[in-house]
């Protein structure tokens, strides 16, 4: 009798460990980054009723101007998870919108090549940090320290000025209005307000989606997964890490170019302090949508909650007309909270495993 | 005495610790007296009364001062982390930005004024805050780092990017200067000695540390807990304390080169006071021939670094590099000096070179 009732309990106890542990698990961060965001949004949409953000137009702005942080938060995230960091993206991304700038507006090269270039010119960076913390088993925050100055010193290099784009071929992606078919309301003049979002949102979902279904469909996204998790053991098992790293480094490069590109339609302009700091957004939405920085795990759809977050905090700052730096304040709390409960979790789920 | 400090001197060249940095500083001079003949003339000159040394060097050392502050703690962050503090140029204007505060606590920012005429609280005070903020940012990054094990350059992007914002928000997103003339003592003479403050500040601390650490035990923990961790602690030693101990330090030494950079202009300027000054420590630790993954290190290594790194920026900006475009030089520097420290590198090498020789010989 003792010894059934015994083995019951034991049962229940068991059971109930792995539900902590799935409880304390990372889903549950992005639970709570999603709750956040639901929570913070519907008091923003109550409070600022008078300045139109209760409207769906304010959710779609937010898209609007976050598209190449979307991507590049997602490409920031593939690194993380196979336990890297890469901390040049902002800088990256002034270079690149310093180069479309300057090859359209200076040189007068087609729309469509300055792309291509600038699609190479992300693939060779990306490559070469990779085969620096890959081959050369180099830590990969110095490397990217390093290119993160290279490219901010790079574009001082290409000239000081700011460039606006009036580029025709640019310009038309960049203006062109996609509307949305509902939502639209009429404002205090009369006039039919119908939503809309620009072309550099769809491409910037559809980015976000081919990474979603790489990382958790292909074998490249599994070997990055087994990798973050526990390198010498991927390597014993005949994965080869070098290679899936200098992948990984160079794919994000490309995104990073892609994300750079979709900032440059929004901002259309190329400036030496354009996008600085926007390696901790990156960082900060990767991490807010619980990926962890000791890699392993993580997905890109947390990512993007993230990026959403950060905008929500933005758009609270500028409507109570508080200064900018308030923003940045607001996010560095909102890392060192999260940064600290990953920290927190990832020690109770080691004891909840134990139990 | 002397002979023995030049014995020991020798064994550090010829085993190459030393040797490195050195070859680095003299390539670095050679091309600076060839640019400016007249580079290492040293003249007392009469400003306002008082006699001020004047020279190329001086003004290196001067400028180098903040440098070679926060590579002493960068040194000791690294042996015993395996990482660094990137935000202690955030640090540094925070502290700054914080003291200027006090000092002018109820002037400044009262109808649009951003200046201090005179000095709110003594000024014996306002640079304790400095110290004392400095500290605190170091213990918080050390709390992170050591107790809930965040990776050292992750736990400290939170004050990389936070720290500067909170500067913003102390100086009120101005410039403010304080017009008061011991202010600028600190950075710039006092009267009556003709060699920068800075150089003093910049000695003590790397003489209080070198002591601390040669006749102490504590350069041998700090030592052993960046070689492994785990084994200090089983072998007794708190390793979180003593990780805890060298991120307060970098905090508490950020602030003083926070205090000199703003006592060199007589201002705190929230956004550029102490600006891209992280990967100048990390590269003077590492052109010191400190290893970037912690263990042995050698402080003489980064001050040599730090004033290498100085007198090349220097003599950039004297061949009209503008500061915008210096971070490019700096950053190959870096890459190439890790990359010759990476273990991966002579083996890859070797084994490329085997291949090619192979194939030449098969042809």
């Amino acid at each position: 009798m003792t010894e059934s009732a015994n083995k019951f309990l034991f049962a229940i106890k068991s059971g109930w460990n792995s539900v902590k542990a799935k409880f304390y698990g990372n889903n549950f961060l992005l639970l709570i980054t999603v709750v956040l965001f639901i929570i913070m949004y519907t008091i923003e949409m109550f409070v600022f009723k008078s300045i139109n953000y209760d409207k769906l137009q304010h959710f779609l702005d937010m898209l609007n101007s976050n598209a190449g942080l979307i991507v590049i938060a997602s490409g920031m995230t593939m690194v993380l998870i196979i336990g890297g960091i890469d901390i040049s993206v902002g800088s990256q991304v002034a270079m690149y919108c310093m180069m479309l700038a300057v090859m359209m507006e200076r040189q007068n090269i087609n729309f469509y090549v300055a792309i291509t270039i600038v699609f190479i010119t992300g693939i060779v960076f990306g490559f070469v940090q990779g085969w620096l913390i890959s081959y050369l088993k180099l830590q990969p925050f110095i490397v990217t320290l390093a290119g993160m100055f290279f490219a901010r010193g790079m574009t001082a290099v290409i000239t000081a000025d700011t460039i606006s784009i009036r580029n025709a071929d640019f310009a038309a992606i960049a203006n062109k209005k996609l509307i949305i078919p509902f939502g639209s309301y009429i404002n205090k003049k009369g006039m039919t307000l119908e939503p809309f979002i620009h072309p550099n949102v769809v491409l910037a979902i559809a980015g976000l989606i081919v990474i979603y279904i790489l990382l958790s469909r292909t074998r490249f996204g599994r070997n990055v997964y087994a990798i973050g998790g526990g390198e010498q053991s991927s390597m014993l098992m005949g994965l080869n890490v070098r290679l899936t790293k200098l992948i990984v480094y160079t794919l994000n490069g490309l995104l990073v170019a892609f994300g750079a590109f979709l900032f440059c339609l929004n901002s259309s302009a190329g400036n030496v302090e354009q996008a600085r700091g926007f390696e901790m957004n990156a960082v900060a939405a990767a991490v807010i949508g619980g990926t962890p920085l000791t890699g392993g795990v993580g997905n890109v759809i947390g990512s993007f909650a993230g990026v959403m977050i950060q905008e929500t905090i933005n758009s609270f700052v500028r409507a109570m007309s508080m200064s900018s730096w308030w923003a940045m304040i607001f996010i560095a709390a909102l890392l060192a909270l999260f940064i600290i409960l990953q920290s927190v979790f990832a020690a109770m789920r080691k004891k909840a495993r134990k139990g | 005495m002397n002979d023995g400090v030049w014995r020991k001197f020798n064994k550090m060249t010829k085993s190459g610790r030393l040797l490195f940095p050195l070859v680095c500083l003299f390539l670095v001079l050679i091309m600076n007296l060839i640019v400016t003949p007249d580079f290492f003339s040293v003249k007392i000159m009469d400003i306002g009364g008082e006699p001020h040394l004047y020279g190329r060097v001086i003004d290196i050392l001067n400028r180098a001062s903040e440098l070679i502050i926060l590579a002493t703690a960068m040194t000791i962050v690294v042996s015993c982390s395996a990482g660094t503090d990137i935000s202690v140029g955030a640090v540094m204007a925070f502290s700054g930005a914080v003291s200027v505060w006090f000092l002018g606590y109820g002037v400044l920012g009262v109808n649009g004024k951003f200046s201090v005429f005179e000095y709110q609280i003594p000024y014996a005070v306002g640079i304790m805050t400095a110290l004392a903020i400095g500290s605190l940012c170091g213990v918080f990054n050390g709390f992170l780092v050591s107790r809930l094990k965040i990776q050292p350059m992750v736990a400290t992007l939170i004050l990389y990017t936070g720290g500067r914002g909170a500067a913003q928000l102390f100086a009120g997103g101005q410039i403010d200067r304080v017009e008061v003339l011991s202010y600028k003592w600190l950075g710039n003479f006092i009267p009556g000695i003709p060699v920068p403050t800075s150089i003093f500040l910049a000695a003590a601390v790397v003489a209080i540390t070198a002591v601390v650490l040669r006749y102490t035990a504590l350069g041998i923990f700090i030592q052993s807990v960046g070689i492994n961790n785990k084994a200090s602690r089983i072998m007794g030693l708190r390793s979180s304390r003593i990780v805890l101990l060298a991120y307060t330090f970098c905090g508490l030494c950020a602030a003083i080169a926070g205090l000199i950079a703003t006592s060199r202009i007589g201002a705190i300027d929230a956004n550029n006071c102490g600006r891209n000054i992280e990967l100048d420590a990390i590269l003077a630790v590492a052109l010191g021939g400190n290893s970037l993954s912690g263990g042995k290190f050698s402080l003489g290594g980064s001050v040599i670094g730090a004033i290498t790194i100085q007198s090349l920026t220097t003599s950039l900006l004297a061949m009209n590099v503008t500061a915008d475009q210096l971070p490019v030089y700096k950053a190959i520097a870096v890459i190439i000096i890790v990359a010759l420290q990476s273990a991966e590198l002579k083996p890859l090498i070797n084994r490329n070179l085997a291949r090619l020789t192979g194939k030449a010989v098969v042809k």
